[in-house]
Formats: structure tokens, sequence, C-alpha cells
């Protein structure tokens, strides 16, 4: 048990020391790759949880897809960090502000247990004992019946904003060529080669 | 003392003699795979190959490794140090760490987990971040340039993967590699591996792999006729035989899923006397080797895509088909009932 708490302290003292470098260091690259490894610590404290299929969900989509367009696009913009961190004390009072207020959000939810107890029973979702269900079918169990209409309203949502990507980026341009693989191969050998009789000596 | 040592010591032992049983089999297996493509291209082209140091060439991986490990280590001036030491190390212990969980025959696994294949999908996917941040440290033209080509590549077609594995989970019924492999088994031996009945996805699934291993004709990344070597134009020595045996070791990992997910795992062909004396880690390794030896066959016989077609190909062809197969396969089961059973 001792090995167990052993090892979810250094999980936790990882992510967050890779989370006050992601906000600290001073190359963005340098930025994303901390937050690759919170990410990886975040999914290692999953796992301590029991919950194996959150943090291998966690490691494919957030690790795999979406930090790798994030170091894509960090990697090819030109960041100035010493005029980005001019602006530093004028922004300073507005970005705080936020932050306490996400912070007494966090509070507030976070000591509901004894604040308002009844309401922690209330919000339990009525999932099988771990024992019995693996955890990603307890999921399923949950998401695919009790929530369904909301999981469909999140699919579309991010159509929405897909087709909303698309649609912002797409110009049509004069001159472009493009390649239409189904004429290529519907070419006969008629209209593409012509075979000529060449006598030496002279030209076509 | 004694809990300690029964409950903490001895399963760390266990497991570290577990994983030298894996690895050091496994590193023999890359260096012949390299002296294995060079003989099976050298056929393929009517050459003899690499036949002069030992019997039939037989050192020559050996040779080649004493020769990188002789050659100078450089760090360009320019680069971001750490970063550029810690690429090829990652790409390496990434092509290591999947075999954690790839059953070898029945119980002859080191981590039998629940979501086993959502591990190796995880890890698969981590491999593009050996080429991208070597080719971002190397601070330097063309590295930078196959870093982006990677990028772009392996996310396309991860998606694909991500949906024939799906398609397989619904037939199995499970994330489990050894369900996946047991519930292969049939009274048809070879005919129930998901190879026939989703022979499509096989297909798509073997292409994606390719892409997804930096292999020709999907090797943009490396690209030498356009970018010299892509990513890896500044390492020398060590640190570019980490990403060589990576590569490779990688190979070998994929071809281990492909056989997992559609190849029958450890199972033998038909369950008739001759052929299940054979033990399963002999099947398994024989339906990797087969694999293995298209992955060389594809890159002696196939001219390397050109970007946009590449591109096309991912999200135009595959994902819009595996897609449309993933609707008919669950289709399917639930219209005649097949669904498998919960444990």
């Amino acid at each position: 048990m001792i090995i167990q708490a052993l090892v979810f302290y250094l999980f936790a003292a990882v992510a967050i020391a890779s989370a006050v470098m992601v906000i600290s260091s001073k190359n963005p690259v340098h930025s994303v790759l901390f937050l690759i490894l919170c990410f990886f610590n975040a999914a290692g404290l999953f796992v301590l949880m029991g919950a194996e299929f959150l943090a291998m969900i966690l490691v494919v989509v957030y690790v795999g897809a979406v930090a790798v367009l994030f170091l894509f696009v960090v990697m090819m913009l030109d960041i100035n960090i010493e005029r980005a961190r001019q602006g530093f004390k004028q922004y300073l009072l507005i970005g705080g502000s936020i932050g306490l207020v996400l912070f007494l959000e966090l509070v507030v939810i976070l000591s509901s247990s004894f604040t308002a107890p009844d309401a922690v029973a209330t919000a339990a979702v009525p999932i099988p004992d771990m024992d019995t269900v693996h955890n990603t079918r307890a999921l399923g169990q949950v998401l695919y019946t009790k929530y369904a209409y909301l999981f469909q309203a999140c699919g579309l949502i991010l159509l929405v904003a897909m087709v909303g990507a698309i649609v912002l980026t797409l110009r049509q341009r004069d001159g472009v060529r493009k390649q239409v693989i189904s004429d290529q191969i519907n070419r006969s050998r008629e209209e593409s080669v012509e075979i000529k009789k060449v006598s030496s000596g002279s030209g076509i | 003392m004694v809990e300690f040592w029964e409950g903490y010591a001895l399963p760390t032992i266990m497991i570290v003699a577990q994983i030298m049983v894996i690895v050091g089999p496994l590193l023999i297996a890359v260096a012949y795979l390299t002296l294995a493509e060079r003989k099976v291209i050298g056929a393929m082209q009517l050459r003899k190959g690499p036949n002069v140091v030992g019997p039939f060439g037989a050192l020559q991986p050996f040779a080649d490794a004493v020769k990188l490990m002789m050659k100078e280590t450089i760090l360009p001036s320019g680069s971001n140090k750490i970063i550029f030491i810690m690429a090829p190390m990652l790409t390496f212990i990434l092509s290591l760490v999947a075999w954690a969980v790839i059953p070898f025959g029945e119980g002859l696994v080191v981590s039998d987990i629940n979501v086993g294949i959502l591990y190796l999908f995880a890890i698969s996917s981590l491999g593009v971040y050996g080429v991208i941040m070597a080719g971002w440290a190397s601070n330097s033209k063309y590295p930078f340039i196959g870093a982006l080509r990677s990028a772009a590549q392996m996310v396309s077609y991860e998606v694909s993967m991500g949906l024939v594995i799906i398609t397989v989970l619904l037939c199995v019924g499970s994330l489990n590699l050894s369900d996946i492999v047991m519930a292969q088994k049939g009274d048809y031996g070879l005919l129930n591996w998901y190879a026939f009945p989703l022979l499509p996805m096989f297909v798509i699934f073997f292409i994606s792999i390719l892409a997804e291993t930096n292999r020709s004709p999907f090797d943009l990344p490396e690209g030498e006729s356009e970018i010299v070597a892509g990513f890896m134009v500044e390492y020398s020595s060590m640190s570019f035989a980490l990403f060589f045996l990576g590569e490779y070791a990688n190979m070998i990992l994929m071809s281990a899923m492909a056989a997992i997910l559609f190849l029958g795992g450890w199972l033998p062909p038909l369950d008739i006397a001759p052929l299940n004396w054979i033990p399963g880690p002999v099947w398994f390794s024989l339906k990797i080797a087969m694999v293995l030896f298209c992955f060389l066959w594809v890159r002696a016989t196939f001219p390397r895509f050109r970007y946009d077609q590449l591109m096309r190909l991912g999200w135009k062809v595959f994902l819009p088909f595996s897609l449309l197969w993933v609707f008919l396969t669950a289709g399917v089961l639930v219209t005649f009932d097949l669904l498998p059973v919960a444990q």
C-alpha cells in the first residue's frame, strides 16, 4: 500500500511541476512538451484509481492527436518571446481576476462534501460495482443509455465545428490543377500514344 | 520483511526476468530483420545481397552495429541539445514498452491488462513524437520538413487504424488482447480468423501500418531523393542507430498487432494433430514473419507516394470506407443477433 502512495505522490508531483513549467518556460515548444508530460502523469493517476480506460483514452486523444497538432502549430509559428512578455503587467489584473474566479469556483465544488453533504449523494452516478464489471463496460452502459441524447448532441456540436473550420479555410482559387484519378485511369491507349514509324536520318 | 519480499521484491525480479526474455530475442530479431530486408530485396532485384561477413552474410548486422558504435557522435551546435538527444531514445523506448501487453501464447504475457489494444494504439500513436522532436531540435531545414510531413501523415492514418480496431472489437466484445485471439478460435480453423470475414479491413490495416511505421511507399518523412534523410539528417553514430532499431522494432510490433487482430495470434491454422503440437509462440512468430515479408515485398515493389496522394488516400478513401465498414459490421451483428455476449 505504501508503494502505491509513493507512486501517487510521484505522479502528482511531476504533474504539478510540469504544469508550472508549461506556463513558465521561455520556449513555447518546451511548453507543449511539458504539457504532454503533464498529460502522461494525469493518465498515470487515472490508472492508479482503476480507471484504465480513461487513462488510455487520455493518451490516445490528447497526447496522440491534439498535442501533435498543437506542437505542429507552435513549431510553425515564429513567436518572439521578448515581445510576448512586454504586456505582462498590463494583463496581470484581468488575468489574475479570471484565475481568482476559477479558483473560487473550484473551492466551492470541492468543498461541497462539507457544505452540502446531500448534494454528493445525488450527484453520484449509479454504475455497477467496480469488482463486478470492467470500467470500460460500466462507462459504456452509462454513456449509451442514460446520456445517449447528450452524447449525440456532443457529436453534432463537433460536426458543426468541423464544418465551420472547413468553410472558413476553403478558398476557391483559379489556376489550380487538380489530379482526377478516374480520368487518369479511364485513359485509353488510342488517345494517349501515337505510334509512328520514323525512318533513320529524318525527324517527324 | 517476508511480506516485503513476497509482495514487492519477488514480483519485481520476476517482471525484470520476463522483460529480459522478451527484449533479448526482440533485439536479435531486429538485427536479423535488417539482414532479411537486404537479402529479400536483393533476391527481388536479382542481386545477392550481403554475403561476405560470416556464412551467407549472417554476421552482417553485428558488423553494422560495431561500425555505428565506432563512429563519432555529432551534436550540431545550433541544435536544442536535450531534445536532440531525447528524440532517438524516445523512439527506441516506445518501440520496446508496447511489448509488455503482447500475448505470445495462452497466458504467455507480461501484463494481461483489460485495455491491451488501447494501450498498443496509444503507444503506436506516440511514435510521431520521436520524429517531430528530432526534426525540430536539429534546427535545420530538411529535418524540419520531414517532421512536418510525419506529423500530418501519422495523424491521418491513425484515424482509419482506429476505425479498423473498432470493427474488430465489435466482433470480439473485449479490449483484452488474449480475448481477441481466443475469439478467433472456432470450428473452421483459419477461416475463423478475422482476416477472412473482415478482409477489406485487413487490407486497410496493413496499408495503415505501413504509413504508421514510415515504411515505403509512405516513407516521406525520410524521402532520401527529396529531403536527403528527413528527420535523421543531423544524426550520426548511436543516436542514428537508435532511430534505426526503433523503426525495425516498430515494424515487428505492428506485424504482431496485425497477427493478433486478424491472423489468430498464437492459434494454429487448423486444430488437428500435427499442427497443434507446435507451440503457440512458434505460430505467432511465423505469422509475424509473414507480415514482415509483406513489408519488405512492398518496399521492393512500389514507388514512393506523392504527398498529396498520400493525404487523399488517407482522408478521402480509407476514412469513408472504414467508417462504412464499421456501420456495416455493427448492422450485421445486430441484425443476425451475433453480438458477443457480456462476460
